[in-house]
């Protein structure tokens, strides 16, 4: 049932109306004769437990290449958790398990052979609060690339910074002064920074954790922009709080609720006919 | 509503006078405290300062030497080992002879050369060695001033005090008195306390033996102890996980910062010394005696400043697939340097001042040779004045006083250094 104009979702206490844009999703806005892009990525039985918490219970959710999915739910519901579990970074929390398979291209990613240096220059990830180093605007791009050593030349790597921060749309801003401090950038210039140092190593996907939820709405704007821009490269799964991001930036949405996987699909679906009544109530704005 | 509002104000305006009345107290206890420790500082300070200070200065006395050749060289030969061998006091002597012609006994000239120093014999020994032609003049030479004459001249010596209580008699003024009229007794400023080691005689004695020996100890020390702390630290505190044998390291680390100093000095002496046969009051025993003890300061600061890193960069860091050496070395332990920086300084300075452990490896010897080396014995700035503080000659007391001041002055360079040193590497951050 192809809807043509906008769709107002319609229920009995209506607070937010969300607006689904029609024209880009091409594949995905018709049901059923979508040319699925293949799987990059997929979770099978994960369960997260901090201690002796159950944070996520039984993920199984795929997440196919050059497409963006968004985590959406309620705080607490596990989603950041989930995200940190596609590119090991629970690892490194004390009393964190990881259970079940997390593939990466087929491979699993936590199998004991996997070095997770190598694995984190092929999942990069941007934080909620912009974390660019200490150091010049230059060298922030320019570590990834150093560190895994995948230049050779000075040169090679100027071509690999000037790309990268063009990518990301801040080039202009800072083209005079790549030798200044990366802290001493605005909130949003510096996220863009963070977005540049992930896309410098080249990844194949990138993660990003509630990206824009410090910054303004037009530096949010900007970088829904960019995330529109990157999905021709790479594979983007982005945790957010704000719906109606979730509704505009991505093609795929899963929802969270109670560290529990309740519904996944098309977003376009899951924003207007969502099969589950948790769904409706959260998007409808009943709870969360 | 508005009532309830009103019941509000005024009970909140009754009871802010006597908060008020606390909030002065509160100042004012502050400011007595502060008070407190100033009037304690400026009591120490003035303290050494006034029985210091004249140390810096010595009496010199000046005296007709007739640099005679039948002294010196009576066989006329011009070889600088003869030269070098003659025996200068007999031109003291003479000097003093002849300017109090009429002091003839025996005992009474034996006073009269007690007035100057035994090193004005080297004196001038080294103006001949420079200038054989002095040999056959008479010239005004002017001659370091024993140590009771020196104490004399500066006033230290009180007159009302019988004759026998007194380490001058008063023919000895009389000729003092004599010097100084004729404008032969002078003040300068003393420049041999910085260059030469110590000397049983008073008024040679110098402090530069101390500083060579406190240097080179200092620097086996810093050497020792600030690569092993901040590894072991960036160990602890990054790279190990948390188990029941970390736990019980760090006790062990905290118990260390706790021992009393003199343990470390005695088991110096039981293994570098007893086992290990390293060469006794040598700075390598003494730095690694002290480095010993540095560590838990090192440790426990180099951890504290690790904490304070903000995770957030970690993070940044991992999350573009840097391994855990390189988030340490690369990010934390760049920013994480001021802290670093101050715990060893506070380190360096707590080892500068610290004698009870050297006591026990030897460095309580009286050494006058200026170390040339790690193995050469050698002694520290506070063991120097430990010594001189005990030595019953009144010259010494200022001695004591002037080293304690050039020690303090060390102590403030150190600590100015870490403020001025935080205060840069934290503007990057």
């Amino acid at each position: 049932m192809g809807k043509q104009e906008t769709n107002v979702v319609d229920v009995r206490t209506p607070r937010v109306s969300i607006a689904i844009p029609q024209g880009e999703k091409g594949d995905n806005g018709q049901a059923g004769a979508a040319k699925e892009k293949p799987l990059k990525m997929r979770t099978q039985g994960v369960n997260v437990f901090y201690g002796d918490n159950q944070a996520l219970s039984e993920i199984d959710l795929d997440i196919r290449e050059n497409e963006v999915t968004a985590l959406i739910g309620p705080s607490g519901c596990g989603k950041s958790t989930y995200l940190r579990c596609l590119n090991r970074m629970n690892d490194t929390i004390e009393g964190c398990q990881v259970e079940g398979t997390v593939t990466l291209d087929g491979e699993n990613i936590y199998d004991r052979t996997v070095d997770v240096v190598h694995l984190r220059a092929r999942i990069g990830m941007v934080f909620q609060k912009p974390n660019p180093f200490p150091k010049s605007i230059y060298d922030n791009v320019a570590y990834g690339p150093r560190i895994h050593g995948l230049v050779s030349s000075q040169d090679a790597l100027n071509e690999i910074v000037m790309t990268s921060l063009t990518k990301a749309g801040l080039l202009d801003e800072v083209r005079n002064r790549l030798h200044e401090p990366g802290t001493g950038l605005s909130g949003g210039q510096q996220q863009r920074l963070c977005i540049a140092r992930a896309i410098a190593v080249n990844p194949e996907v990138i993660l990003m954790d509630e990206p824009c939820s410090a910054l303004d709405p037009i530096a949010t704007a900007r970088i829904e922009e960019l995330i529109d821009e990157l999905r021709k490269n790479y594979t983007i799964i982005i945790v957010t709080h704000n719906m109606q991001q979730a509704a505009r930036v991505s093609q795929r949405t899963a929802f969270f609720h109670l560290g529990v996987l309740v519904e996944f699909g098309d977003t376009e679906r899951v924003f207007t006919s969502p099969r589950d009544e948790r769904t409706q109530g959260y998007i409808t704005g009943r709870f969360g | 509503m508005t009532v309830s509002h009103m019941s509000t104000s005024k009970l909140t305006a009754a009871s802010l006078h006597r908060r008020h009345a606390v909030e002065k107290r509160f100042r004012a206890y502050g400011v007595v405290a502060i008070v407190t420790a100033l009037v304690f500082l400026i009591i120490l300070l003035s303290s050494m300062l006034s029985k210091g200070y004249s140390a810096f200065f010595q009496a010199q006395i000046r005296l007709p030497v007739f640099f005679s050749q039948d002294v010196i060289d009576p066989k006329r030969t011009n070889s600088s080992e003869i030269i070098a061998r003659a025996n200068y006091q007999i031109l003291v002597r003479n000097a003093l002879k002849a300017r109090f012609p009429d002091v003839k006994k025996r005992r009474e000239v034996k006073k009269l050369t007690m007035l100057i120093s035994r090193g004005a014999r080297r004196h001038l020994r080294a103006m001949v060695a420079h200038e054989p032609s002095l040999i056959g003049t008479t010239q005004e030479v002017w001659l370091l001033a024993s140590g009771d004459a020196d104490m004399f001249l500066k006033g230290a010596i009180p007159r009302d005090i019988p004759e026998k209580s007194r380490r001058i008699n008063d023919r000895q003024i009389a000729w003092l008195n004599a010097l100084e009229e004729d404008g032969a007794a002078r003040m300068r400023f003393n420049v041999n306390f910085f260059t030469v080691g110590d000397s049983r005689e008073a008024e040679q004695a110098g402090i530069w033996g101390a500083i060579v020996g406190s240097a080179l100890t200092l620097i086996v020390t810093l050497i020792l102890s600030f690569p092993v702390s901040v590894t072991a630290a960036v160990y602890l505190e990054e790279l190990s996980t948390k188990n029941w044998w970390t736990d019980f390291l760090e006790v062990n680390i905290n118990n260390m910062a706790a021992v009393p100093s003199i343990i470390y000095g005695l088991f110096g002496l039981a293994i570098f010394l007893n086992v290990m046969h390293l060469p006794r009051s040598a700075p390598v025993v003494g730095g690694i005696v002290l480095a010993l003890m540095t560590f838990p300061t090192i440790i426990i600061a180099t951890r504290a400043s690790l904490k304070a890193v903000p995770p957030s960069i970690r993070e940044a860091a991992r999350g573009l697939g840097a391994s855990p050496a390189q988030v340490v070395l690369h990010h934390v332990l760049p920013l994480a340097m001021p802290g670093i920086f101050t715990g060893t300084i506070i380190g360096m300075s707590r080892a500068l001042g610290e004698s009870a452990p050297l006591l026990m490896i030897g460095m309580v010897a009286f050494i006058v040779d200026i170390p040339q080396g790690l193995f050469d014995p050698a002694s520290v700035l506070p063991v120097q004045i430990y010594l001189w503080a005990d030595s019953p000659e009144r010259a010494f007391v200022e001695k004591t006083a002037a080293a304690t001041l050039v020690l303090m002055v060390f102590l403030v360079v150190m600590n100015a250094t870490a403020v001025i040193l935080r205060r840069k590497f934290e503007k990057r951050w």
